[in-house]
């Protein structure tokens, strides 16, 4: 043994007895700030993937759409904030006492003992409230990105505060608000069903109540492409979430303050990383198998199928374990987006092949290689939470649907949200020209044929 | 005077454009377009689902000469855009009526 493996070896030792002794002995200033820090850094993190989940999605929607879904985007992250404030913490956390649920009220921050000098909370209460928070966002994103192009914005976005307010928070206070999933030893730990599975619940019941984008699907089971807008975008967008997903499972090891943790959040986040690897290449080879060239757009989901699937269980696998975990999302990812379309389900991003599949594929996975977790508890936990978030959200959308509608009309779909819902272009610089014969009918055709003339380098054949 | 208007491979533009001013023509007008002839389309793919793409990009250049220049100028085009493949484009050759020049009001072949 060299050196140094010799000294890290005498390290780990003499910290043992400290660790033994951890619970009994009172949390030091130190660990309070470390813990507090992480929550502040790691979700600062999470909100970016707010980023990555808006260009993603804008790159994925046609020019038409592009304004719209980056307005969606950011307002969606916004109610989420507010909502969570109003409501959604509290019923997430507040004396859920291994129940169903938590209390009503306006959360407010309360560190007074900690400002005398008791550090017990383990870290101060804004720094938990924003942690949860932007997760609660990242849930809400989900439902965006599947819903695309036909939805209208104003009954999407009252969606959505229900959603981060009501659905989300109850659903979430039974697996990490100390709830009955918790109690019976269910493991999520970042949320593959707590979080993805939700926004792909919410995002499915949203797509079929919708319906799918006019001259999606034709007769006999044609399916008509309708590519996405901004291929660099949707890379840039994943290549974030891809980042910020460090902070998703990084940040929660829900804490800092000791040599423990600091190596459980170095190995969540290196599976993590490597999760995310093994799914963008299985699912690149997936790619290549079934069609003989590799979609761009599928390797991008790949990659998030990937950290969709470790995010249940990030810190227990081994590397080795956490490349196979990711990519067998990969390979469900790259099956489960055709199957979508024989159902006719028209999920414009791939978010229910993603976040839905690979949620509840990612929370099975966990008693892999977690000896505390079981299948069935993982199994009840994906069930319940199927089942609470199917039935709460199908009301929600049929409510709004029966009252002020949900769908915008024909003509608006035809000339683009852009135009319709905002009254403002993406790309007002370039002419937008509906060409038929992309597969779609005359006038349902894509925009980014006008993109690509309007860019199209003069050289190109 | 007479309209040429010229559908050809994008690629094909700056050798046309050079064998066009060196005839002694000091104005053109450039389109990016889309269309299909014999050449058709080619079939793509996305998320699994395959689509027909009959449009191809090509580039449409439109110029009013003097009828007398029309012979050498298809000729010139001809020669630079022909790669004798399916695609090369098309030439068209129409009357025009009138011309005008906007700055200064002349008109007829003055204005060209």
């Amino acid at each position: 043994m060299n050196k140094s493996r010799i000294a890290l070896l005498a390290g780990l030792m003499m910290i043992l007895p400290a660790l033994a002794l951890a619970e009994d002995a009172p949390v030091s200033e130190m660990t309070y700030i470390l813990n507090t820090f992480s929550f502040l850094i790691m979700g600062i993190l999470v909100m970016w993937m707010a980023a990555g989940f808006g260009m993603l999605e804008a790159g994925l929607v046609r020019s038409k759409n592009v304004a719209t879904i980056c307005l969606k985007n950011i307002s969606l992250f916004g109610i989420a904030g507010i909502l969570f404030y109003l409501c959604g913490y509290n019923l997430m956390y507040a004396g859920v006492d291994g129940g169903f649920i938590g209390s009503f009220g306006l959360w407010a921050a309360d560190d007074a003992a900690a400002l005398a000098g008791d550090y017990s909370a383990g870290y101060s209460a804004a720094s938990d409230w924003f942690f949860q928070m932007v997760f609660c966002g990242a849930a809400c994103s989900i439902v965006s990105g599947c819903v695309a192009e036909r939805i209208k914005l104003w009954p999407f976005l009252l969606f959505c505060a229900i959603l981060t307010g009501i659905i989300y928070p109850i659903q979430g206070s039974w697996g990490w608000g100390g709830g009955w999933l918790s109690e019976m030893g269910f493991a999520d730990y970042a949320g593959s069903t707590i979080v993805h599975s939700v926004g792909g619940w919410a995002a499915l019941t949203g797509a079929i109540i919708l319906g799918a984008r006019k001259g999606k699907y034709g007769k006999g089971g044609r399916v008509n492409p309708m590519p996405g807008s901004n291929i660099p975008m949707a890379t840039l967008g994943t290549f974030i979430l891809w980042m910020g997903w460090y902070g998703f499972n990084g940040g929660s090891v829900l804490a800092l303050g000791d040599a423990a943790s600091v190596i459980e959040m170095s190995n969540v986040i290196a599976n993590t990383n490597l999760a995310a690897c093994g799914g963008m290449i299985a699912a690149m080879a997936m790619v290549q198998i079934l069609y003989k060239k590799v979609d761009v757009t599928m390797g991008l989901n790949g990659a998030l199928a990937g950290l969709v699937s470790i995010t249940a269980g990030p810190a227990t696998p081994s590397l080795g374990a956490a490349i196979l975990i990711g990519a067998v999302g990969g390979v469900l990812v790259v099956l489960a987006v055709p199957f979508f379309d024989k159902l006719k389900i028209d999920d414009v991003v791939g978010a229910l092949s993603v976040h839905l599949v690979c949620g509840i594929w990612g929370t099975m996975a966990v008693p892999f290689t977690d000896g505390e977790a079981s299948f069935l508890t993982q199994f009840i936990g994906v069930a319940a939470t199927a089942a609470f978030v199917l039935i709460a959200s199908s009301i929600v959308w049929l409510a709004i649907k029966y009252t002020i509608g949900i769908r915008c009309s024909e003509e608006d779909e035809y000339r683009g949200l852009d135009v319709s819902e905002i009254g403002m272009e993406a790309y007002p610089d370039f002419q937008t020209v509906h060409l038929g014969g992309m597969g779609a009918p005359a006038g349902f055709g894509n925009a980014p044929a006008a993109a690509r003339v309007a860019t199209t380098p003069v050289r190109q054949n | 005077m007479k309209k040429v208007e010229c559908i050809i491979k994008p690629f094909k533009l700056d050798d046309v454009k050079n064998a066009i001013t060196e005839l002694g023509l000091s104005g053109m007008t450039v389109s990016e377009v889309r269309g299909f002839g014999r050449q058709k389309g080619h079939t793509e793919l996305y998320r699994g689902a395959e689509y027909q793409v009959d449009f191809l990009p090509k580039i449409k250049i439109d110029l009013v000469v003097p009828a007398d220049m029309v012979p050498a100028i298809i000729e010139a085009v001809q020669k630079e855009a022909g790669t004798g493949r399916i695609g090369d484009g098309k030439i068209f050759v129409t009357d025009v009526e009138q011309s005008i020049r906007i700055r200064t009001g002349e008109t007829g072949p003055e204005s060209l």
